[in-house]
């Protein structure tokens, strides 16, 4: 019984100019581009119809318990692991796995510590002052938002620490192949980062 | 390879000043949103700051800078479209907003909230 291989993953396809995995993920940053889009939408729809005063006004900074320190402080990590992953993909392009590697052990680390900064010093806190998704509109935003881009930190972590352990069997056999796969799991983590950049001026500074 | 070798390195050397860049520019952001300019002015200065931060995301770590592929471009001009299209929405629905709603489309500065 042969095995199908999967064609165009190192090489462009000669119709698309680009090798079938980027093109694919640039299809779903598409996708996600659109999802993200939906929820900015809303936001700036809830926001301008809230009423100017009283229990569903829409709440200030300080009203929401939202501290641009923390925000600006995972900003900042957000960044330099953006930077780690990019020097990922650039060393194993120099035929260089084990930096490589600790690119990636630096990224999937400063992704940890964004998800630990979020629930220790934002969520929890706000579970224990009562200020849960029902409790405004606002906060059914900021959850939703937030969440949602938390989930993608984690599934970034995932796909990392996959090519980082039982997915680095793949360097042995194919180091190009890999190196595009890194590729398109740095886009992904680049996009991740890039929603980031609009939500802390929206959530945490307007 | 000695070749693919040099422009990598000159890539990572970019990389290292695109960071720079956006480390610099998330401090003029806070900077900036402790000024009050005014309420549409606060909002127009901080999404012109955070789109250019991601337009440099985009270009150096993305690689579009670099990239050369019409389909690629095709997909993100698709995807600019839509997005546009969505985005526009909340604009084009400024007169459906209920009576005791905030004064207009750009009145969410900084002061805005329960003291109001």
């Amino acid at each position: 019984m042969s095995i199908a291989v999967l064609p165009y993953t190192v090489k462009p396809h000669p119709v698309t100019g680009v090798y079938s995995g980027k093109l694919g993920t640039w299809l779903f940053l598409a996708s996600e581009v659109m999802l993200f889009g939906a929820l900015f939408s809303a936001y700036v729809l809830l926001r301008v119809g809230a009423p100017a005063a009283g229990p569903a006004a829409w709440p200030s900074h300080e009203e929401a318990g939202l501290s641009w320190k923390i925000g600006g402080f995972n900003t900042l990590v957000l960044i330099v692991s953006s930077v780690t992953m990019v020097l990922a993909w650039a060393s194993l392009k120099m035929n260089d796995f084990a930096k490589g590697k600790m690119y990636m052990g630096i990224t999937v680390a400063l992704a940890l510590l964004f998800v630990i900064v979020k629930l220790f010093f934002e969520y929890i806190p706000k579970f224990q002052a009562h200020h849960t998704p029902s409790h405004n509109n606002f906060f059914a935003l900021y959850f939703t938002m937030t969440g949602l881009h938390a989930l993608h930190i984690i599934g970034g972590v995932i796909v990392i620490s996959y090519f980082m352990f039982p997915g680095s069997s793949l360097w042995k056999k194919d180091p190009e192949y890999y190196t595009n796969r890194i590729e398109c799991t740095g886009l992904y983590w680049h996009f991740v980062d890039l929603v980031w950049i609009f939500l802390f001026p929206v959530l945490y500074l307007m | 390879m000695g070749d693919a070798h040099m422009d990598i390195s000159k890539h990572v050397k970019s990389y290292y000043r695109v960071f720079a860049a956006l480390a610099v520019l998330t401090v003029v952001t806070v900077l900036v949103a402790q000024w009050h300019f005014s309420d549409a002015g606060n909002v127009i200065v901080a999404l012109l700051i955070a789109a250019f931060k991601a337009s440099l995301v985009a270009a150096i770590f993305m690689h579009l800078k670099w990239e050369k592929a019409p389909s690629i471009w095709w997909v993100l001009g698709i995807c600019a479209i839509f997005f546009l299209a969505l985005v526009m929405l909340p604009v084009l629905s400024t007169n459906d907003l209920p009576p005791q709603a905030q004064h207009g489309m750009w009145d969410v500065g900084p002061q805005v909230g329960g003291g109001h």
